[in-house]
């Protein structure tokens, strides 16, 4: 287990109050100046060697993610956005850094847009949380009296702006390119790529977006120093990480981990084992809905890290534990999560328009048991057309659950589904009979 | 992508009160000169807050008027973002999360609750009028499962009767109190805490 020391959310479960004073204590904004002062190279560098990856669920490097924007400020202002549009489900870490460490994320917020020569910061927070962006309000306030933002913010000659920016309850808005559509007063569908945010972002201007998590990180990694962080965790897969376990666990919870920790042990350590012990397992999500599902078999001995995700076939993604165990209906669970992308697809795209509906309503049907066992091939297919035909990643966020489903637990839709029409009806031309006809209140 | 029905009956005219034109004018210097259509969204939510929860067309005219900009936009915006209601709601607007980790944890107990307590069909009126109630997509705090969101409030770690006594409690005009309803506090695991033991005991 990681030592207590080696935590940089101090306060994740709120011990000590989120004011600045308390703050301070916990050593935040503890020489933010001389960090500044060493310039922009060596804090560029200082990121890059800690081998810090985007915690918001792409895991790209956060110090190149920052190289790419220009070294000069051009005819066009530069911009920081930070993403706090935390909608995936499993997952509300966010929702804590913002309420109860919202001084680390201002001061990541100062060293970032000095980084990335940015003198104005819109932190797009979704609308839900209300109450949180409030509490962040207040600590953005007290930054501005004490001259930690602001014109010539801690003396060093920075000019830092920082708005709060609520979104209203779109998902696909924390994609970066639809939340800035979203941050220019527009609907929220995400823009072709290239060019790439980095050159042509909000406004047109060359704009850097980072997760909440991963810019309230850098303070301490600068502080602490870039070795500190990468002896964290293995090569790659650096660092700490709050990981959400949810679901069927005795205690779910947030907690702050070293990168690489056995699945099983979070889940026996911390969340107080599955309910029915771990044999009662059925699979495991393991970052976020978007992510493919996990049997048993495999999270007897997984590792949670980015690389190792993605050896098993699936992604740490944004770290959203959701635990399923054999008391519930898996296929039930996973016709909810394909529910709520038919609801949430922004509709741009014809493939993830259309058959994120067809996924859920097919779905829906086998959980039911009213599919025939041809189906599952066609619901398959249906997902592969979906992938990688869409200008944004929803396409594999809302295929990839569905097609982990179908990887590890065929032979149990196959089970319940033996249905089939032609049979049943008593009809031998199979073409005459509608599909459409025969289903319920879904079609 | 959820469906938006607008209500029948429109009022005929809107307008900022002082207050709400003084929020507006603060969202709208956040943005750059001549980029005052990023401030839509907080406009449109500062509107929904002055009519009783939800938006009427007048308010995006006037919107559109305030920010010069076409009124189709506002309206595509108001349209696109589940979180603008354009049919009036319960004083007391109820959202159920009901997405997988709500789900496995029991938030369809909750619906059922809210269907015998408030009214059989979402975004129907109880019967005195003050709540009505639907259900959400992921709330993002999914560690406190199954929960609700009561206008901005949230509300945790709940079961049947937890619910039951909260929609009491606001029938009796009486704000229940947000939060956990487990005894924990925020999202630490309940009585198997083994972080960060130093800062709770300091």
């Amino acid at each position: 287990m990681l030592k207590d020391e080696d935590r940089i959310f101090q306060n994740l479960y709120n011990d000590s109050g989120a004011d600045i004073e308390s703050a301070k204590l916990r050593n935040d904004w503890n020489g933010t100046k001389e960090i500044l002062e060493k310039g922009r190279e060596w804090i560029i560098n200082e990121v890059k060697s800690s081998e810090l990856r985007g915690r918001g669920g792409a895991g790209f490097p956060t110090g190149l993610k920052w190289s790419f924007a220009p070294k000069e400020i051009g005819s066009r202002p530069h911009y920081l956005v930070i993403n706090a549009d935390e909608s995936e489900p499993g997952t509300c870490k966010d929702r804590d850094i913002l309420r109860f460490e919202p001084h680390k994320l201002i001061e990541g917020c100062l060293i970032a847009s000095y980084a990335v020569n940015a003198h104005k910061c819109y932190i797009y927070i979704r609308g839900e949380y209300f109450n949180e962006g409030q509490k962040l309000q207040t600590a953005i306030n007290e930054a501005y009296e004490n001259n930690l933002i602001g014109k010539n913010a801690l003396n060093s000659g920075w000019d830092l702006d920082i708005y709060i920016h609520y979104g209203a309850g779109a998902y696909i808005c924390g994609e970066e390119t639809a939340l800035l559509e979203s941050l220019e007063g527009k609907k929220g569908q995400p823009r072709l790529k290239p060019p790439f945010p980095a050159l042509i972002g909000l406004y047109g201007c060359p704009t850097i977006i980072n997760n909440v998590e991963t810019v309230a990180a850098v303070p301490t990694i600068l502080r602490r120093g870039a070795k500190w962080f990468s002896s964290l965790g293995r090569p790659k897969n650096t660092g700490t990480k709050i990981y959400c376990i949810s679901g069927n666990v005795n205690n779910p919870c947030n907690v702050e981990e070293e990168m690489g920790i056995p699945l099983k042990e979070l889940i026996e350590t911390h969340a107080g084992g599955v309910v029915g012990g771990w044999d009662n397992l059925k699979a495991v999500i393991p970052g976020g809905s978007s992510m493919p599902m996990l049997p048993k078999e495999v999270c007897d001995n997984m590792k949670m890290d980015f690389d190792a995700c993605v050896e098993n076939k699936t992604g740490l993604g944004t770290a959203g534990i959701v635990v399923i165990n054999n008391d519930q209906d898996i296929i039930k669970c996973m016709a909810r999560i394909a529910r709520f992308y038919k609801h949430e697809s922004c509709g741009q795209c014809t493939p993830c328009r259309e058959g994120s509906g067809w996924m859920w309503r097919m779905l829906e049907r086998m959980a039911a048991g009213e599919a025939t066992p041809d189906e599952v091939d066609m619901l398959f297919d249906v997902t592969k057309q979906i992938e990688g035909h869409t200008i944004c990643a929803f396409g594999e966020g809302s295929s990839w659950p569905v097609q982990g489903l179908i990887r590890h637990f065929k032979d149990e839709i196959l089970e319940r589904n033996k249905f089939d029409p032609v049979v049943k009806k008593n009809k031998n031309i199979p073409y005459l009979v509608d599909q459409h006809l025969l289903e319920k209140e879904n079609a | 992508m959820s469906v938006k029905k607008i209500h029948k009956e429109q009022p005929q005219t809107f307008e900022f009160t002082d207050k709400s034109m003084e929020a507006a004018k603060k969202i709208v210097s956040n943005y750059p000169n001549g980029k005052q259509q990023s401030a839509v969204m907080a406009l449109l939510y500062i509107a929904q807050r002055q009519n009783d929860n939800w938006i009427p067309l007048q308010a995006m005219k006037y919107i559109a008027k305030f920010l010069d900009m076409p009124y189709i936009k506002v309206y595509e915006v108001a349209t696109f973002y589940s979180m603008y209601n354009l049919s009036p709601v319960g004083k007391y607007f109820f959202q159920v999360c009901t997405t997988t980790p709500c789900m496995l944890r029991g938030a369809y107990e909750l619906v059922k609750v809210c269907k015998n307590k408030i009214s059989e069909k979402e975004n129907v009126l109880s019967e005195d009028g003050k709540i009505s109630w639907m259900e959400v997509e992921c709330l993002g705090a999914c560690v406190n499962a199954p929960m609700m969101q009561v206008n901005e409030d949230y509300y945790e770690d709940l079961n049947d009767k937890k619910l039951e006594e909260i929609i009491e409690t606001i029938y009796q005009n009486k704000i229940p109190k947000p939060g956990s309803y487990s005894g924990r506090i925020n999202a630490e695991p309940v009585n198997n805490r083994k972080t960060l033991l130093g800062n709770k005991n300091a």
